[in-house]
Formats: structure tokens, sequence, C-alpha cells
């Protein structure tokens, strides 16, 4: 199978494609990827783990698996998503599986600010909104769906549910400014003043 | 909020810019690293594109998962030997110095770095270890981090974080014989709870704090993290100069004089203001020892073991679910526990003086009957050093195992663990449920002279008893 490897950059204002249901309030960590992968030395092969021993006991009948579902970049869930544990396992394994959005009731806390670090948004949407889009894309697989940051929209082509963000998150992901290795980053030069001050740099050469 | 202290003038020099989410962009002076939580952060540069920004500011070796018995290559686990490839790979690619097996300079990440001179006052120190506050003992403000942070601190230098509050712990009087700094900070821990240090950096200062060597000022400030506090430091002075002096190479002899001005200059001001001020009198203080699950759970040797109903509220849980585990019985006296294993290592308590400590209790004496007792040099250094002295044969005519360095029993990321429901003597830092290897194995944290006398005793005991003139 072929994953999704380009990964969220910058501005985040619009995410686009296919949409994949999975049904069921409280989804852990544990069950996204389970624990015996945490002993790895890159979150590279999460992709083909995320799932796995939901995917396995349903013997090739989970969304995950199914080839409808092939492709998707948004995940349209229930409530509490990402409760458990804190691993960054968890949102790593979504992101290289494809899913570049989520949509559900609520969030874990946690889970939350760990997509967020990926610049992967966690939207809400009502329960009766939800239940609508759940069925709609069930209905037909294959359309493609917008989530749109700034109006707080979630559409294709002949219908429109709203959805919400909070402030923050909304600004960091629109601004580009989700991600706190490139804003580090971007202070570099400030970064070289610092030699003047800090005279163990030089060993007390100057 | 505090001003004029060490923290606040470090925290002042290294700042580079305030961030948009709130908190600061903190400089890190030096930033060093191991084969377990680096190699998603190099995944994750690589996958970004982007290169370790200092990288001469970058220093790896190799301590969690290297076995202690054969370190011949490659290791029966195939899981650490690819950790370790995969460290020396990425070391390699990006050009940052690893100090290997049989380099002469491996151990455990908090053990070679001040032996190789790199932590110095003023610095700011990161490291993917909770245990990093150990190199405050330098006067340095230095912290652990997560895999995220290490990546960032490997592509920027610096890091997101927001400013502590400062808490100094004024330790009064003098360390009476027998009672060491490993004592002292358990006892540290016991009062102010393993929770009570969160939000705080520690500054540990006062008469018992200045006479102490580097190496016990390391045990100190090693152990801070348990207290909770993200970090804890100790003010340079005559003692850390002159351990400065010995161990770095690259300042040169012309700039010694450059190097003492602006270390004194870093000192907390003697009218710093702090956000909370405690005092212990360290002449109270007996050997102590933990009996639960937590480092703060711990009594001196001569007590006896709490009565759950009896402590605080907060603690009433945490004792009865200890119970449970450890198999011991309230009200009695710790003193007599039998023991199964003794370890003596770790980055806690693994350096020479340490070793010198224990060598001393078991010199001319012999482990006790049915225990395993062995010692963990902290390096390659320490090895040398010890054999240099003859340690390693007198730990070996006792009836101790001499390993190589690493950090061993500590965890259990490596061969050494404890099996089913053994109970061990352990000078390293950690209790918790679990932690040496087996899911229900317990340990008891001591200091490695308490440990000595344990595995020549077979038991719990006072190692006052083994010291003359007590
Ligand atoms: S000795 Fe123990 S606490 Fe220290 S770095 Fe190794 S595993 Fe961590």
């Amino acid at each position: 199978m072929k994953l999704n490897t380009d990964f969220p950059q910058g501005k985040i204002i619009k995410i686009q494609g296919n949409c994949l249901v999975l049904k069921g309030n409280d989804i852990d960590t544990d069950r996204i990827i389970p624990a015996r992968f945490l002993k790895c030395v890159s979150f590279e092969n999460l992709g083909e783990q995320v799932f796995a021993d939901d995917r396995k006991e349903l013997k090739g009948n989970h969304p995950f698996d199914d080839s409808n579902n092939k492709g998707a970049s948004i995940l349209i869930v229930n409530g509490n998503f990402g409760c458990g544990s804190s691993r960054e396992h968890a949102p790593q394994a979504l992101m290289r599986w494809g899913i570049r959005g989520l949509i559900g009731e609520s969030f874990a806390e946690i889970f939350y600010g760990n997509c967020l670090a990926l610049g992967i948004p966690c939207v809400t949407a009502s329960k009766i909104n939800l239940e609508e889009i759940q069925s709609a894309i069930e209905k037909k697989a294959s359309d493609k769906y917008i989530i749109d940051l700034e109006k707080e929209t979630f559409q294709n082509y002949n219908n429109e549910w709203k959805v919400s963000i909070e402030v923050g998150p909304k600004q960091m992901l629109i601004s580009g400014q989700w991600d706190a290795t490139s804003q580090l980053i971007s202070n570099h030069h400030k970064l070289l003043k610092l030699h003047d001050q800090l005279p163990y740099l030089e060993n007390f050469n100057n | 909020m505090s001003s004029g202290t060490l923290y606040d003038k470090v925290w002042d020099l290294h700042r580079i810019a305030e961030l948009p989410g709130g908190g600061s962009q903190l400089f890190i002076g030096l930033h060093l690293i191991h084969e377990v939580t680096s190699p998603q952060a190099f995944a994750a540069l690589a996958e970004k594109k982007l290169k370790v920004c200092c990288p001469e500011r970058t220093i790896a070796t190799v301590d969690h998962i290297v076995p202690t018995i054969s370190q011949q290559r490659p290791f029966a686990d195939p899981l650490a030997e690819e950790m370790l490839s995969t460290l020396e790979k990425n070391c390699e690619e990006h050009q940052i110095k690893l100090h290997g097996l049989h380099s002469g300079n491996q151990g455990i990440v908090h053990v070679i770095a001040p032996e190789l001179g790199l932590s110095q006052p003023g610095m700011t120190i990161a490291c993917g270890d909770s245990h990093t506050s150990t190199h405050g003992a330098f006067g340095a403000i230095a912290f652990g981090i997560g895999t995220s942070q290490v990546r960032d601190v490997l592509a920027s230098q610096s890091l997101a974080m927001n400013k502590l509050k400062v808490r100094r712990i004024w330790v009064d009087g003098q360390l009476k014989n027998g009672v060491y700094a490993k004592d002292l900070i358990l006892h540290v821990i016991r009062r102010l709870g393993v929770k009570g240090g969160v939000g705080y950096a520690y500054e540990f200062a006062g008469p018992a704090i200045e006479v102490l060597s580097m190496e016990e000022r390391m045990t100190i400030c090693n152990m801070a993290i348990e207290g909770g506090a993200r970090c804890g430091y100790i003010n340079p002075d005559e003692t850390t100069f002159e351990y400065l002096k010995k161990h770095t190479q690259e300042i040169h002899k012309e700039n010694w004089g450059k190097a003492l001005i602006w270390w004194r200059s870093i000192c907390s001001n003697p009218n710093a203001i702090y956000d909370d001020e405690v005092e212990i009198n360290a002449s109270q203080i007996a050997p102590t020892i933990t009996w639960g699950i937590t480092p703060g759970q711990g009594i001196g040797i001569n007590e006896c073991l709490p009565i759950p109903d009896l402590l605080e509220e907060n603690e009433k849980a945490i004792a009865k679910e200890a119970y449970r585990y450890m198999d011991l019985k309230p009200g009695k006296p710790i003193t007599g526990t039998p023991i199964d294993v003794c370890f003596i290592g770790s980055c806690t308590n693994g350096r020479l003086s340490d070793l010198q400590a224990a060598a001393s209790i078991v010199k001319g004496r012999h482990v006790a009957k049915d225990v395993k007792a062995f010692v963990v040099p902290g390096s390659e250094q320490v090895s040398k050093e010890a054999k240099r002295e003859g340690l390693d044969k007198i730990f070996l005519n006792s009836g101790f195992e001499w390993r190589e360095p690493g950090c061993s029993m500590c965890l259990a990321m490596n061969p050494d663990r404890l099996e089913g429901s053994q109970i061990s003597a352990s000078s390293s830092n950690r209790n918790f449920k679990g932690r040496q290897g087996s899911a229900n194995g317990r340990t008891l944290l001591m200091s490695p002279a308490m440990v000595a006398a344990a595995a020549i005793e077979g038991s719990i005991t006072d190692v006052r008893n083994f010291i003359s003139g007590n």
C-alpha cells in the first residue's frame, strides 16, 4: 500500500479529500497504536500498524482496510477520540496512514495537542451534524469533501455543515504557526547574537 | 517572583525570543543525546529535510541498552543492536561526537558529561532523559526533555520553555558519619514529597551543601527530579572550579581568569529573592531508605515502617498500595528485611567516590549466601580509575560481580533485571513498580554504602555499624 507521505506544512486553511468513518466513543490510543509498536527507532512504519489489533480482530472488515476508504485524508469519529496514554505514536500512525484532519464530537486533550503539533486539526461537530455527515459519506464514499478552517465548515458540492475549532489552534493553523520547530528555526539570526553574552560558547577566548 | 538567583540570570542570558503561543525560546548550551530518545528525533529531522543546527554542541553516548557482561557486537538483543547502530549512523551523518563503547569515555550520559568537562556553570543543558538535572551540580540549568523537544534542540539549538519558580532548600548543620548525599536527598524528597517540586527549580544551598564534593552534589541534583523539580542546582564555588580545572581542557590557562569572573557573576546574589524557601537540618538525618513504590516513601534506618492510617491524608492511599506491592508489614522495623539482589551503580551513585565508599564497607568481608551482588561503574573512566585503585579486586574478593559500564539494573532496557518478586537493595533513583525489569520486582533505594552493608548482612542493616568510630 502506498501511504501519503506528504506531511502537513505551512499554513493549514483547507483540508480536502475523501472521508473515512470510524464509529464508536472512547477509542483510546492503545487501540490506535498498540503498545508493542512503541519499541521502534522511527515513527516511519507506524502508518501500516494503525489500529493493528482492531483490524486483525475484524479480519479485513475494519474501515481502515476497506478498499473504498483507500487514500482518505479526513477521519470522521465520535466522542472522546484518542483518550488514554500520551503517546505521540497515535497521531503519528494516523498521519502516516494519510489522515490530515479529524471531525468528531470531542477529542481527548493530549491527543488533540499532539495532533496540533503535527499540523492536523481536530474539529468538532454537533451530534446531529455528525450523524448527517456520517450517513452522507456512507451513501457515497467516493465524494470529495473540504474542511474549511477559516469558515468553520465541512462541505462538498451540494452540502454544507457547521463545524468548529478553538480560537487558539485555529489561529496557529491558518497562520502556519502550529509547528514549534519552524518557529524556533525562524529566530536563528537572534541566536547568533547570544555569543556576546555567553562567553562559554567560545571557551572564554574573546 | 524570583529575582537575582542563578536560575534567573541563566534564563535571561539564554532567552532568544518570546514566542507567539506564550513561553520563551531558550538557547541550549549543551545537548546530550543517547540511543533511546534520539532516533525518532533524527527521523523527524530527515522528514523535514533539516540539518542539526549545532553538531559541535551535541554530544552522544550509549548507556541504557548496553549489556554489562558481554559488550560484544552485535548485541544478543537485535533491538538493542538496532538502537545503537541507529545512533552510530545518525552521529556519523550529522558529525556529532559519539563516545561509544570501548572509546575510553563511554558511560551513563550524566556521568560522562561532567567527567569530560562539558557540564559547566551558567550553561543551559538539555537531554532526552529526566535525570539531566544532575548537571545542576555545576551551577548549570539542566533539564530533561521529550523526543519532540530533542528534535527541536537538534534543529534549532533552542527550546520553547516556560519559566519556573525557584525554591531555595537551605541545608544547615553537617551530615554525620555514615550518612551520605543520597540520604540527604532521599530525606528532602520525603519531606517535600514527590510532587513538591512541580513548577520549581530547586536551589540547594547552606553549610551542609557547601562541604560536599562535586560527585556528592551530582547525587543531590540528580534526584531533584524525583522530588518533582525539573531542575536542581548548586551555586558554583571553589570546589566546582577545582573540579573544572582538572576536567576541562578547552579553556586555556590564559582564559581561566575570565572564566572564573563569568562563573562567579552568574551565582545567586546574596539578596536574591526566592519564590519559596525551606530549611533542613543535616545533622538530624539518619541513613535513609525507601520502603514503598515512590522515592518519597523513605524512612530513617532505625524507624519502623509507617502505619498507613496514621499518615497524612494524601499519603494514605499510595501507602496502602505500596504495602500490597512490597509485601512489607506496617509497624515493623525496616532493618532485618532480607534482600535478594544488591546493585551498586546508576547515574545517581555510579561514580568513583560511590564505589570507594561501598568498597570500604565490603573490604575483608563477604557477601551473604544467596545474595546476588554486583557493581556497575557509571563510565569507562570510573571503571578504569576504580581498577587503578584496586577496587574491582576488593569487590570481587568479597563475592561481588564487577561489570562493564551502563545503566544496568536501574531500569529494564538491558539484560540486567530482577526476577519474579525478588527484592533489591539499590543505589539507583527509582523504586516504581516494575522499574527493575520484573512486573512484581521490588526495589529499596539507599546509599551505595548501605547497599554494600546489606550485601554483607543479607538483609537491610545500618551501615554505621560497619564503620569504625561509630
Ligand atoms: S542510570 Fe538510570 S536514571 Fe540514570 S540515565 Fe540510566 S536509566 Fe536513567
